[in-house]
């Protein structure tokens, strides 16, 4: 793009008139560009200085650029909240186990489906491919997982649905785009079974998409809630999203439920906590994010490729 | 590389060789039989009068009985007709991503594209849970940004989050602002795959930035958009759980009764077992047609599919 040589632009009048409208263009693009940027920033932003400000200056609309009224109480508040703990406890296992499965799961079979050799290839794809457009819905699943003794327990959370059929696609296209087949001939020659194949010779070479998957894999978990909803009863095991929940949304707090004043009081500490808490539970997760982002256009780039 | 199953004997000394890929594949198989497809055995329940005591098989058969319930029950067209709403008025912020990596596209690639590009993808990490709270703090009338707004001018704030009539409205538009920088990376992925020869020979044809989006880019994104179109499509009754059970309220019932959360209801909370399968597979099945219907057309039109 626009590797041309100004000589060649300026050569005849229409090119240099288009360069004129071009950089009309050019200018109202940006102006759009940014826009664009604070629409999407600024309510971030808001949060974040809301979380540092006295609530009635928030509330009275006095937040606009910076805090007003400097306090840290909501994250003082959000301290002495031991759910939103547990919460985060649960959360970053059941994000480790869950993320360590699922990679383990999906890209060995991906791996397999890669390979041409496999015999049975084109049925096994459908059998994966099949589920992703049909499947038995939320209550016949509900009663398997009940009847496999799973309801209720820190396995729900990691296993059931760990096979991932759109990163099991991604990851496929992956291996075949970028292991070289004749490396497999060749190790089969030096006696290598498949097995030793892709534990030393495959894996290290696939780093990026390990990356890729493993991202989305725990930013799954991390922000899960659907699941913890429907298929845990125990408060020790829920996750943090069904802890902010209770916060930001149905606005109760599990220790604090009651009439008259305590109620008052609760709702009052669960205000200030609102911004605070969501800053907590979303900070982790925008950290990393900006350090992996290129792996991540990579993992959709590599999604995007036909087969 | 021969291809697989050519004759019994053929396949079966393949299986015999690669032995070590079916064991690769065995997690991700078993995951699935379990999972989804033991689920779809339990469909049958939507044909019965499901007891627990009783158990899937031991059940009475049923007929239409609950599918008829359903046609005949208030919530039929209400819920359908919420369903559609929403996925009809999602279908057409469609092109929005589109636009979206068609301006990033003609950035220069500079620290500001990148950082416009970070920053539009952020909100897509923020979890749902995370999402509607944020929204229910942002959009309140009387507290949040949007109250503090109207009152700059005056004015009295709509109440966003408590409106039947903006419940669609709210939860499209707030999906767009989450979502649409991520969207948009599979475009700007299919727009990076352009030759740029084709820039350079319309530039000494004398074509402007707008002539070169017009008649280069938007054809070469139009495969990428015809595939996620059907997709989309496909699941055009398949309107998110999560995040419109978070937004419901008794306010905006009305609208916001879909058919996941009508399934979700009278399955797990009222405990009517096949009611809610039969609800869910007529789900499922108009699902599938539109699906099939909708990739049919596309391969006679523009030998785009899915299959």
């Amino acid at each position: 793009m626009g590797t041309l040589t100004p000589a060649v632009k300026e050569n005849t009048g229409r090119i240099k008139n288009n360069r004129s409208s071009d950089t009309v263009m050019e200018y109202v693009m940006y102006a759009i560009a940014v826009v664009f940027l604070v629409i999407l920033m600024y309510p971030l932003y808001f949060i974040v200085i809301a979380s540092f400000s006295d609530p009635s200056a928030v509330a009275g609309g006095q937040v606009w650029l910076f805090p007003k009224g400097f306090t840290l109480d909501g994250y003082k508040e959000l301290l002495k909240h031991q759910n939103i703990w547990i919460g985060y406890r649960n959360t970053i296992l059941y994000t480790a186990v869950g993320t360590i499965i699922g990679l383990a799961v999906n890209i060995s079979a991906a791996y397999a489906l890669s390979r041409k050799d496999l015999a049975g290839r084109k049925f096994l794809s459908l059998f994966f491919i099949f589920t992703m457009f049909f499947n038995g819905g939320l209550i016949p699943t509900f009663l398997t997982i009940r009847d496999l003794h799973m309801y209720d327990t820190f396995l729900v959370m990691v296993l059931p649905f760990s096979v991932g059929v759109y990163n099991i696609i991604v990851a496929r296209t992956f291996f075949q785009t970028s292991i070289p087949g004749d490396l497999w001939e060749a190790a089969q020659i030096d006696g290598c079974g498949n097995l030793r194949y892709f534990a030393l010779v495959v894996l290290p070479l696939s780093k990026a998409i390990i990356a890729v998957l493993g991202l989305w894999i725990a930013v799954g978990h991390w922000n899960s809630y659907f699941n913890a909803l429907i298929y845990l009863k125990n408060p020790d095991l829920h996750p943090l999203q069904l802890i902010l929940r209770n916060i930001l949304i149905t606005n109760q707090m599990q220790s604090g439920m009651g009439t008259g004043e305590a109620a008052q009081i609760a709702l009052r500490l669960a205000n200030m906590m609102r911004y605070s808490v969501i800053i907590v539970a979303t900070v982790p997760i925008m950290c990393v994010y900006p350090f992996v982002q290129k792996y991540f256009n990579q993992g959709v780039m590599i999604g995007a490729v036909k087969e | 590389m021969r291809s697989a199953g050519a004759s019994p004997g053929r396949t079966f000394g393949s299986i015999k060789r690669n032995w070590g890929l079916y064991l690769l594949l065995l997690p991700a198989v078993v995951l699935t039989i379990l999972f989804a497809y033991t689920p779809m055995y339990g469909i049958l329940i939507a044909f019965k009068d499901y007891s627990p005591a009783l158990g899937i098989t031991g059940s009475p058969w049923a007929g239409f009985k609950y599918f008829e319930k359903f046609f005949n029950s208030y919530q039929f067209s209400n819920t359908i007709k919420n369903t559609l709403i929403i996925s009809l008025y999602s279908m057409i912020t469609f092109p929005i991503p589109i636009m979206l990596a068609l301006m990033v596209n003609q950035m220069r690639p500079n620290r500001f594209r990148r950082f416009f590009q970070t920053v539009s993808y952020m909100p897509h990490f923020i979890s749902t849970v995370v999402m509607v709270g944020l929204m229910m703090i942002l959009l309140s009338p009387s507290t949040g940004l949007v109250g503090n707004l109207y009152g700059l001018f005056g004015k009295e704030a709509p109440d966003l989050m408590g409106s039947a009539g903006l419940f669609s409205s709210v939860y499209v538009w707030s999906d767009v602002w989450q979502h649409v920088g991520w969207d948009s990376i599979i475009f700007i992925a299919a727009l990076s795959a352009v030759d740029p020869s084709l820039y350079e020979a319309a530039t000494v044809d004398g074509a402007s930035r707008w002539h070169k989006i017009r008649y280069i880019d938007i054809p070469m994104l139009m495969p990428t958009a015809v595939t996620l179109l059907i997709l989309r499509v496909g699941g055009l009754l398949g309107v998110g759980f999560e995040k419109v059970y978070l937004m419901q309220n008794d306010l905006n019932a009305t609208s916001s009764e879909i058919l996941s959360t009508y399934v979700y209801k009278i399955g797990l909370l009222s405990s009517q077992y096949s009611f809610s399968s039969a609800v869910n597979l007529f789900n499922t099945v108009i699902n599938f047609i539109l699906l099939i219907i909708v990739n049919q057309i596309s391969k006679k039109m523009s030998e785009n599919s899915l299959w």
